[in-house]
């Protein structure tokens, strides 16, 4: 079944007219189309500028497409009031990039993990307070550190609570966002394996957004690569490693450091002038698009 | 081997708090020879970056060099006097940081900012510098250098702003450089661009290279040598070969299994 229907979304930000400047707009995301199937894992690959964060926000209305469609459940997402978009929240969760930035430092973190509950007014006290140890428990964490505070924490720790507060309201879509890139090497791997475990357990569909290629091979069954707002290559992952199509993914892929002296790497230079931008996506082999 | 042309040989580093000093750096030793490229591997708080500081006596209070010899070209780095410092600093050992973005000074051109290094070390008049900036932002492969030299650092991008640093490092022909995680903040692709460029400017300028990253997939690509750092101290020292084909230490083969996705099989 399709949770996730994403079609034709665009978002331009607009810059407000300034001195000696004319408005103008940029098109960040360029009516990207995708669809999430209930229990799958979707890979949002690109490079910084990319648009695959914006495309993600926007699936939750963090922020508001300029056009487009997205549907959840078959219900259309942007035509929800705010109190039925909160509603939908409970269901659509999402772990951000930084978690230096994304947990308040000035709150415990019993009370950053319990605040979805306290906003959506599940539970009363004691319960919540059960609920937080039960989800610490879940990402590995002691329910005895629940009264630090983020500063007492280090980074993939703080990756964990973040993940415990998206996952407070038993949501059955996440979108990760970056979740690993600044974290160490061997801490990414931890909190990968935590997030791989959890998928299954709880049997979440996720949105992997993510610049490293290395780390959605892994995880994702579908991969959707994103050069400049619009998706140039989508497909099962192992056919977009295994016969990249569009020039761009091909440069992507040969790009990626390969962990042994003793390879013979070849780059393959990706030059923009050489494709054609508004290539419309089309059918490679099975469930393998390209836009070429 | 003749003697190598950097010799770090027990070196502790510590820092002062109160009257209670903790070391960071417990007694490490590596060396670089002439025209070699080591890799000084390791996570978040090992001390790679505290250690390439040392090199160039950059370690300032509250942190303090505890003991031990850098010996560059037979001489102790660490004996020598703040100005005999600067002669070598920039000169002879170059260092590329980690953030191309605040590397830079924003209020002046890169071109300004490549030559002043020349000036500085007496290598050159102002005209003759920026002459010469102009010739090394081409070595770098940047487009159109002689426009680009009239250029602000918010005006390049971080892949190019990573390029101006290099052509800055190596202005004055140093023997070694040492590059402290040249490509973390990079796109995968302008990484790649990065890594292509040091290989040729290796070559070219015959360096040895230090190179210091938290990414063994970079340093496989790149290093004869490679030193692991855990906490302070080197766990394992090998040639790249070796240590890739039968890693030694358990937080070796930690860090070789941290790395995502099934890797060399492409």
């Amino acid at each position: 079944m399709r949770l996730v229907e994403v079609r034709h979304l665009t978002k331009a930000f607009a810059r407000p007219r300034g001195w000696l400047r004319r408005p103008d707009e940029t098109t960040v995301v360029d009516d990207v189309s995708f669809d999430i199937d209930e229990g799958e894992t979707l890979g949002l690959v690109g490079e910084s500028g990319s648009g695959k964060t914006t495309t993600g926000r926007c699936i939750l209305r963090l922020i508001e497409p300029t056009s487009g469609e997205v549907r959840f459940k078959g219900e259309d997402v942007r035509a929800f009031a705010p109190a039925r978009l909160r509603a939908a929240r409970r269901e659509m969760q999402i772990v951000f990039q930084d978690p230096y930035s994304s947990l308040n430092p000035r709150m415990r973190v019993d009370a950053i993990v319990a605040e979805p509950l306290v906003i959506h007014g599940i539970g009363d006290r004691s319960g919540r307070e059960a609920r937080v140890a039960e989800l610490l428990q879940l990402v590995g964490l002691e329910p005895s550190m629940a009264r630090r505070y983020p500063r007492d924490f280090s980074g993939g720790q703080r990756q964990r609570i973040a993940i415990a507060r998206a996952l407070a309201l038993n949501p059955s879509f996440l979108i990760a966002d970056e979740p690993v890139s600044s974290l160490d090497m061997t801490v990414q791997a931890q909190v990968m394996q935590l997030l791989m475990d959890l998928r299954q357990r709880l049997k979440l569909t996720c949105l992997f957004i993510a610049h490293d290629l290395r780390l959605v091979e892994t995880v994702c069954t579908r991969l959707a690569v994103m050069y400049r707002g619009r998706i140039v290559e989508m497909g099962p992952t192992a056919a977009v490693f295994g016969s990249a199509k569009h020039a761009y993914t091909q440069a992507l892929l040969s790009a990626i450091p390969v962990p042994d002296p003793t390879a013979k790497h070849t780059r393959i230079t990706f030059e923009e002038a050489s494709v054609n931008r508004t290539a419309p996506l089309r059918l490679m082999g099975e469930n393998h698009w390209a836009a070429v | 081997m003749a003697d190598p042309l950097l010799d770090v040989s027990d070196l502790s580093i510590g820092f002062a708090c109160g009257a209670v000093t903790t070391p960071v750096v417990h007694g490490i030793s590596f060396n670089v020879g002439a025209g070699e490229t080591v890799g000084l591997v390791g996570e978040s708080g090992s001390g790679k970056s505290l250690t390439a500081l040392a090199l160039l006596g950059l370690v300032r209070p509250p942190g303090r060099i505890l003991g031990g010899r850098v010996q560059f070209r037979g001489r102790d780095l660490l004996a020598l006097s703040e100005e005999e410092l600067r002669t070598i600093r920039g000169a002879d050992i170059a260092l590329v940081f980690q953030e191309p973005m605040t590397a830079l000074n924003p209020v002046f051109t890169v071109g300004d900012q490549i030559a002043e290094t020349l000036v500085v070390h007496g290598r050159a008049d102002w005209p003759a510098a920026r002459a010469r900036a102009i010739e090394l932002l081409d070595a770098v492969r940047i487009p159109d250098p002689s426009r680009r030299a009239h250029d602000y650092p918010h005006q390049l991008s971080g892949g190019q702003l990573q390029r101006v640093l290099i052509a800055m490092a190596l202005s004055c022909r140093p023997s070694l450089l040492i590059a402290d995680e040249p490509t973390t903040a990079l796109d995968v692709r302008i990484q790649a661009d990065i890594l292509d460029l040091l290989r040729d400017m290796r070559a070219q300028f015959g360096l040895s290279l230090l190179l210091i990253t938290h990414d063994l997939g970079v340093v496989a690509g790149m290093a004869d040598r490679v030193a692991v750092m855990q906490a302070g101290r080197i766990v394992e020292q090998a040639p790249a070969k070796t240590l890739f084909a039968s890693p030694q230490h358990s937080y070796t083969r930690e860090l070789l299994a941290s790395i995502p996705g099934d890797g060399g099989t492409r």
